[in-house]
């Protein structure tokens, strides 16, 4: 099996505060990493060194193939990246928003319609995201995520904000078998059933990687305690 | 990077278009200027190099307006990040944003030049306009490309609204002083003179230099 995400050694710094230290981790190609661990643990940092968003101050970083952030160019559109932030004008309508999204990934505007019609928002595409719930803004944002096909997606709490029949709609996007995949979450059952590899985080250090199978519930929740 | 140009340049307009948050203040700002001018001055018209002074400074700090806005929506709604994560060169979005300001303050020029004939000038100035027109364009673009890399400078830090003139009104006095000094006698009460060639050869040297810089320099304002 090919490895999509090689880590060595990776830390990452804000100042004085180190939010990353000595990260070492590798997922190959098709498996679902789920990272777990309380605010400020590091996760979003992790996921943002993997988008290419955010330079590792040490260690080795190979996203794809590619060392970051020297070859970042190569990866960039093979990535999935959903965040804290939606990523979309709210001033623009939901068409508007993924026909720009497209335009820069060179995407064919029928993949526009498709995903539309998959997450149900066809019927008020040409309405501005401001008027949108935040349910909808979050599968809006998983269109957007997945608009280019990419071969790994970076998930950040992908189904908050979510009722339970548009986390089904969801997660025919972006759930299992979509790629590769690493998954925040703070649903910790949830995102157990769909891992394959559990990563926890405790103030920037790795505090738990194992296969999935080898960890419990008590285990992931011990990280937040 | 033409395809990421346009969709850039798009997006923005149509969002302008959508919001009317930055033509329409910089218009404004321009129109209450010249009124202030029209009294404070204690004059009914205005000529020669008072008239340029005026109408320059006068567009450069609405055009200010325009820089402190170029980048907010890429800041609050992350457009930053939905950018870089895409395959596309990253000087597309130094590109698409100073072209997308050189818009606006064309605009802004048709209407504010307009008023100022109207409210400070004592004729219109019909035979100045295509010097005027050319010795604007130059400028805009300077002001253009200027205003782009301080605008991204400026938009990674919290006193945004602060930088943004600290910076640009330094970097923009030879603009001020080529435009001013070539348009005077463009203004002048007695109808408009010649041209002289080397307010515009100092006004291209100015755009050439700037987009160079900005051009080595613009990828590394979008990293972290």
């Amino acid at each position: 099996m090919t490895a999509t995400v090689e880590l060595a050694d990776v830390g990452r710094a804000y100042g004085e505060r180190v939010a990353l230290r000595d990260v070492t981790l590798t997922l190959e190609q098709g498996r679902t990493l789920a990272v777990f661990g309380a605010n400020g643990a590091g996760k979003t940092t992790l996921l943002r060194i993997l988008a290419t968003l955010l330079r590792a101050h040490h260690g080795s970083v190979r996203v794809l193939g590619r060392e970051l952030p020297r070859e970042g160019w190569a990866v960039r559109g093979r990535i999935g990246f959903l965040g804290h932030q939606a990523l979309l004008y709210r001033d623009l309508t939901a068409r508007e928003n993924l026909r720009f999204h497209a335009r820069l990934h060179g995407v064919a505007p029928q993949r526009i319609d498709e995903l539309l019609d998959a997450i149900g928002l066809r019927l008020r595409a040409d309405e501005p995201v401001h008027t949108y719930s935040r349910g909808m803004v979050q599968r809006l944002a998983v269109c957007r995520t997945v608009l280019h096909a990419p071969e790994l997606l970076l998930l950040d709490e992908p189904l908050a904000g979510l009722d339970p029949g548009a986390a089904e709609v969801v997660q025919a996007l972006i759930g299992p078998g979509r790629g590769t995949r690493v998954v925040i979450s703070h649903d910790v059952e949830h995102g157990l059933a769909e891992a394959d590899e559990v990563l926890g985080l405790r103030g920037g250090r790795v505090a738990l990687h194992a296969p999935a199978a080898q960890v419990s519930v008590a285990d992931v929740r011990g990280l937040f305690a | 990077m033409r395809r990421a140009v346009v969709a850039l340049v798009r997006k923005d307009l149509r969002l302008e278009a959508r919001t009317r948050e930055s033509v329409p203040a910089m218009v404004l700002f321009s129109l209450g200027t010249f009124v202030l001018f029209h009294f404070a001055l204690d004059a009914q018209t205005v000529a020669g190099n008072l008239a340029a002074g005026v109408l320059w400074v006068t567009l450069l700090l609405a055009a200010v307006l325009g820089i402190n806005r170029l980048f907010v929506a890429e800041r609050e709604e992350g457009g930053f990040d939905g950018f870089l994560l895409a395959p596309v060169d990253r000087t597309a979005m130094f590109v698409a944003k100073a072209s997308v300001l050189f818009a606006f303050l064309v605009l802004l020029e048709v209407v504010a030049v307009a008023a100022f004939a109207i409210l400070l000038l004592e004729r219109p100035p019909w035979h100045a306009l295509p010097g005027l027109a050319l010795l604007l364009a130059l400028a805009d673009l300077g002001i253009a490309v200027v205003g782009t890399l301080v605008g991204a400078l400026a938009i990674q830090t919290r006193a945004r609204d602060l930088i943004v003139p600290l910076l640009a009104i330094p970097l923009s006095v030879p603009l001020v002083i080529a435009g001013a000094r070539g348009s005077a006698p463009l203004l002048a009460a007695a109808g408009a003179g010649a041209l002289e060639g080397r307010w515009l050869l100092i006004l291209g040297l100015y755009d050439l230099v700037f987009g160079l810089l900005a051009y080595a320099i613009f990828d590394f304002l979008l990293e972290e």
